[in-house]
Formats: structure tokens, C-alpha cells, sequence
């Protein structure tokens, strides 16, 4: 294995050491091994300027936001608002208007379902997602079918965890009401084409859902260049704070939408007759929001942004190069996934080792991987296993970790030999 | 905490070769247990003599300590009646979750799973079918680690 360290495009070293700095959690050990944790993908680990974001919020501005004229509120509203505004320039939204706070990819989605399916959609309609999605972009659009009557049709993967387009472009019928898509799938890591299923989707004026939750982290998200409806995306996969996350939304879908939950901030004047709503992106956020989340997640973003996310992207191309021949090279061990496009994901079963039994080896080994399901049952029931063991990677991840995780599953097999 | 009380030679055998696996045709009670964590599944088939287990079989995958665990409670509960079978399962889930609870000699090779109480994560791994072998003797049907709509395996203790 290559000790070089790997290149940004701009020429500049990338420096793993200095990065793993960031992240004090990453200093710590499990079970008396140095932690190795390759589990991104579930949630990424917060640098140090995230945790001092969020400390610095709560120590010296925590107040409600939008209310009040005190000093402390106004603070607050201007932290929280110029989060909205540094999540608008890194996905590149026309306007904050169109960035709506949410607690993360889940409710995002769950968002669109009720506030754009549920109200358009009926017998006869369809609603086209893929074979690869995440629970998170499955059940919310069954619940619509379930209350409205429409259908919910799945466009197949192929053995590779790669969407088949040709398949997608038949189902996509006058039928079709929306489109619903993981940018990226979370059991698999396979990168879906989102530009071509866009483009597919508009040329039948078929609006399209993005789940962007597992790519953000690892590629520049334009919304506007990539033509999204709506993206809706998490923090705390992108080195920000839990129970936070954004739902872009294109502004006149938007503004058409009728508000999904009720309560104060999403209303302008409330009687006991009727209720003024809000402008947007108030309308739909009803109470008090996750306002330390939000200035956690303006952080992450800084943090991303200063390390660059083609560095980042590149420096986790190569993890992933390397884990895929690292692991290729030992006995019995299948990758499940093998898209021509991935991100910095790699799942995998071994003949003989149930997922759950490698996990508790690997954790032993203080190596920290995901094994389950991955909230993805219809795509382990496609590949016909009950779960698979996934690692992932993120840009404070080593080559040596790679090395640890190879040795932790041939440990494995000498436990289950 | 030391994998190799997990996983003891016992359970390692088990594991790769379990016993009583397959299913009866005719049985007496069925049930079916499932871990949606981990994808567990397990079927139980028991053939019973009044509320004695006379036979019993189970089929299905999962880990090496659902595995095995199957596998060594068959061998357990075969010419068991309800009564003692309620004592052993009694005795193994003091096993799996008590800090200092020592296996009575009772139990024989179920002892192998003592060291499963100090990995929190797969104590329903081992329990899963115990708590099926209560629904193929009480009702039949599927019983889940998790409730939901399916009935709940913890809240039936």
C-alpha cells in the first residue's frame, strides 16, 4: 500500500493527520484499541469547530429566535438565519426562502410526502422511486398511497446495485406524479445518475425528490445546476449536529404548498376564525426550531468547505480503492454493491459469518463498522441475504484504518474458521 | 470484555453444526421468531406428548449466538413439559441478563451462554428463540424482538 498522501485537484496536499486533529472523539478508545470508525455513513463524526459552534451558541446567545426584541433573541434569529444562509451557498439555492430546516433527511421527505403528495395525488397517479432507497424515501410515499389511492412503482436495480435506467425511463409514464430518489444509496453506495432522472422526469413535467443525505458529504450539490425540486439532506452526516436538516424546495413548489404542521413561527395572525400563514420558508417550520443544530450544521459546512469537497472526495476514492482490493483479497468475502460509480461506502457479507457476529469481532477490535439491514430491507431481500456488514468512509479515515479493518475481518475468520 | 466468552467452542459448534435443524411435518405447534435488527429468522416445530416437548426442530438463519443458541435449547427442552421448560428459560434469561447470576447445574451446555451478558447488544440474539418456543407453546403465530404489530417478545416475559 501507497503511503504517498493522496492529491487535491488544487495541487495541495491533503493532509489526513492534521484532519483526524479536528476530531477529538477520534483520540478516544474502545474496548482498549484505538478507535477506528467506519461508520460515516450512519453519522459522521463533529470537529472540534462544530462542538465549539454549538458551545459558543449555548454559552453566550441561546434565546428563541423571531420573537422578541431583546438583544439576546436578536442574536439568536441572526445566528440561526445566517445558518439558512450558508446552507443556501452550498447547495447553491436561489434564495433562502427556498431552505426550509427540518430535523434531518427523514422529515424532509415525510415533509413533501404530506404537504406536496398527499394533497396532489390520487387513483390513478404513481409515484416513481427506485429499488435502492433508504426506508426513509420508501414509507413516507406509501403512507400517500395509502391515503390517497395512487400507486407506488419501483424502479429496479441490477446485480451491480445500479439502477437500471432503461427500466426507469419505462415506468416513468404520463401516470407519474413525482420522482423520489436517493443521490446516493446508503446500504450500497452506488451514485445514481440524478442529472439523467432529472432530466427524464422534467422532460414529462414530473417534479423530482433528491435524497441527498449520503451525498452531500461527498460531492458539490448544486441544486440549481442539477435542476431538483426538492434535495433534502441531514447535518449530522456531514460532520454536523443530530437532529438537524434542510429541505430545499424549489420556491413556487413551495409556495403552493399548503403548510404540514401547524403552530407558531408558520403564521402571520392567528383568530379563532382564521390563520394568516407565514411567508416562506416560516410556513414550514412551526415552533421553536433546532437553533444550536442549525448554527452546528453553518459550521460543518465551513469545516467541509475549508477542507474542500473534491479533496475530500478524492481522499475517500482512494479509501474506497483501497478497501475494495484490501477486502477482494480475503477468502469468502463478497462484496454486495459493485456500482461502476460509488461513494465512500463498501458492503459486504462473509461466507460462514453472520454480519451481526463480524460486527462484535470488529468492535472487539475497536473497529467500528455498520451491519444490519442498513434501513434498506428491500434491497437486502433483492440480493437475497437477511443483512450485510458496511463500511464507510469519511476524510478523517486512514489507509492504515483500511489495513485495521482487513485485519479485524481475517481475525474474524479465524474465530468462526 | 473477551470475545472468546462470547463465543466458546460450545456455541462455535453449534453454530456450525446445529442440531435438531429442519422442521417437523406433521407438528403439534409453530411459531416463527424474528429479530428485525439483525434480520434474524427462526421457525420452531414441536410435536408434544399432553405439555410435553417430545420433538422439536428449528429452522431458519442467523447469527452464531441465535444459531446456537436454538440449537442447544433443543437438545434442553426435548422430553421437557411446560413446567420445566418455563424453569430453564427462566434460569437462562437470569443467565443472559444478570451481572453475577451463576448457571445452575441444571442447565448443562445452556451455561455456554453466560458470557453472552457482557455484550448488551446480542442478548436478544440468544433469547429470540425461547421466546418463540413460549408462542409455539402457547399460541403459535411470530413473535418479534422489537413489538410493533407483531407481539412483543420482551413485553411477553
Amino acid at each position: 500500500m501507497s503511503a504517498t498522501p493522496l492529491r487535491a485537484p488544487a495541487g495541495a496536499v491533503y493532509d489526513v493527520e492534521r484532519v483526524r486533529r479536528d476530531f477529538p472523539i477520534l483520540a478516544r478508545t474502545v474496548h482498549g484499541k484505538p478507535l477506528t470508525y467506519l461508520d460515516s455513513a450512519a453519522s459522521a463524526q463533529c470537529p472540534l469547530a462544530v462542538i465549539r459552534a454549538v458551545d459558543d451558541y449555548e454559552t453566550h446567545t441561546h434565546a428563541n429566535v423571531h420573537r422578541g426584541v431583546h438583544a439576546l433573541s436578536q442574536e439568536a434569529t441572526a445566528a440561526f438565519e445566517g445558518a439558512r444562509e450558508r446552507v443556501r451557498r452550498f447547495i447553491n439555492a436561489r434564495s433562502t426562502r427556498e431552505i426550509i430546516f427540518t430535523r434531518g433527511t427523514t422529515e424532509s421527505i415525510n415533509l413533501v410526502a404530506q404537504a406536496y403528495g398527499r394533497e396532489r395525488l390520487g387513483p390513478g397517479d404513481e409515484i416513481l422511486i427506485s429499488a435502492l432507497e433508504h426506508h426513509a424515501n420508501i414509507v413516507p410515499w406509501q403512507m400517500v398511497r395509502d391515503a390517497t389511492g395512487c400507486s407506488l412503482v419501483v424502479a429496479p436495480i441490477d446485480r451491480s446495485g445500479e439502477l437500471i435506467m432503461q427500466e426507469f425511463h419505462r415506468l416513468l409514464t404520463p401516470r407519474t406524479r413525482i420522482v423520489a430518489v436517493a443521490h446516493v444509496s446508503n446500504a450500497l453506495g452506488s451514485i445514481l445518475p440524478v442529472a439523467q432522472i432529472v432530466a427524464a422526469a422534467h422532460a414529462r413535467r414530473v417534479p423530482v425528490l433528491i435524497d441527498g443525505a449520503q451525498a452531500v458529504p461527498h460531492t458539490h450539490v448544486d441544486v440549481q445546476a442539477l435542476g431538483a425540486d426538492f434535495y433534502a439532506f441531514s447535518g449530522h452526516k456531514l460532520y454536523g449536529p443530530t437532529g438537524i436538516g434542510v429541505l430545499y424546495g424549489r420556491e413556487e413548489l413551495l409556495a403552493a404548498m399548503p403548510p404540514w404542521q401547524g403552530g407558531g413561527d408558520m403564521i402571520l395572525n392567528v383568530t379563532f376564525e382564521r390563520t394568516t400563514y407565514n411567508e416562506l420558508p416560516y410556513k414550514f417550520e412551526a415552533g421553536t426550531p433546532n437553533i444550536a443544530g442549525a448554527v452546528g450544521l453553518g459550521a460543518a459546512i465551513d469545516y467541509v468547505e475549508s477542507l474542500g469537497i473534491d479533496a475530500i472526495a478524492a481522499h475517500e476514492h482512494g479509501l474506497l480503492e483501497a478497501a475494495t482490493a484490501a477486502l477482494c483479497a480475503i477468502p469468502g468475502l463478497t462484496l454486495i454493491g459493485t456500482a461502476q460509480h460509488k461513494a465512500a461506502v463498501i458492503s459486504f457479507v462473509m461466507q460462514g459469518i453472520h454480519p451481526h457476529d463480524l460486527g462484535t469481532v470488529l468492535d472487539a477490535e475497536g473497529v467500528a463498522v455498520r451491519t444490519g439491514h442498513h434501513c434498506a430491507q428491500p434491497v437486502m431481500d433483492f440480493f437475497n441475504i437477511p443483512a450485510t456488514a458496511r463500511a464507510s468512509f469519511a476524510c478523517y479515515n486512514t489507509l492504515a484504518e483500511v489495513q485495521q479493518l482487513a485485519a479485524a475481518l481475517r481475525r474474524a475468520q479465524e474465530v468462526f474458521g | 470484555m473477551e470475545l472468546k466468552d462470547l463465543y466458546r467452542d460450545v456455541i462455535l459448534d453449534h453454530n456450525r453444526k446445529p442440531r435438531n435443524f429442519g422442521r417437523l411435518d406433521p407438528a403439534d405447534a409453530t411459531a416463527d421468531g424474528h429479530n428485525p435488527l439483525c434480520g434474524d429468522r427462526l421457525t420452531l416445530s414441536l410435536r408434544l406428548s399432553g405439555d410435553t416437548i417430545t420433538d422439536i426442530r428449528f429452522e431458519g438463519k442467523g447469527c452464531a449466538i441465535s444459531t446456537a443458541s436454538a440449537s442447544l435449547m433443543t437438545e434442553a427442552v426435548k422430553g421437557r413439559d411446560r413446567r420445566t421448560v418455563n424453569e430453564l428459560f427462566s434460569q437462562v434469561h437470569a443467565l443472559l441478563t444478570q451481572p453475577d447470576a451463576v448457571a445452575p447445574a441444571s442447565l448443562g451446555k445452556l451455561a455456554a451462554l453466560s458470557g453472552v451478558r457482557e455484550f448488551p447488544t446480542r442478548v436478544k440474539c440468544a433469547s429470540l428463540c425461547w421466546h418463540t418456543l413460549n408462542a409455539a407453546l402457547d399460541h403459535g403465530g411470530t413473535i418479534s424482538t422489537e413489538g410493533g404489530n407483531e407481539s412483543s417478545a420482551e413485553a411477553a416475559r
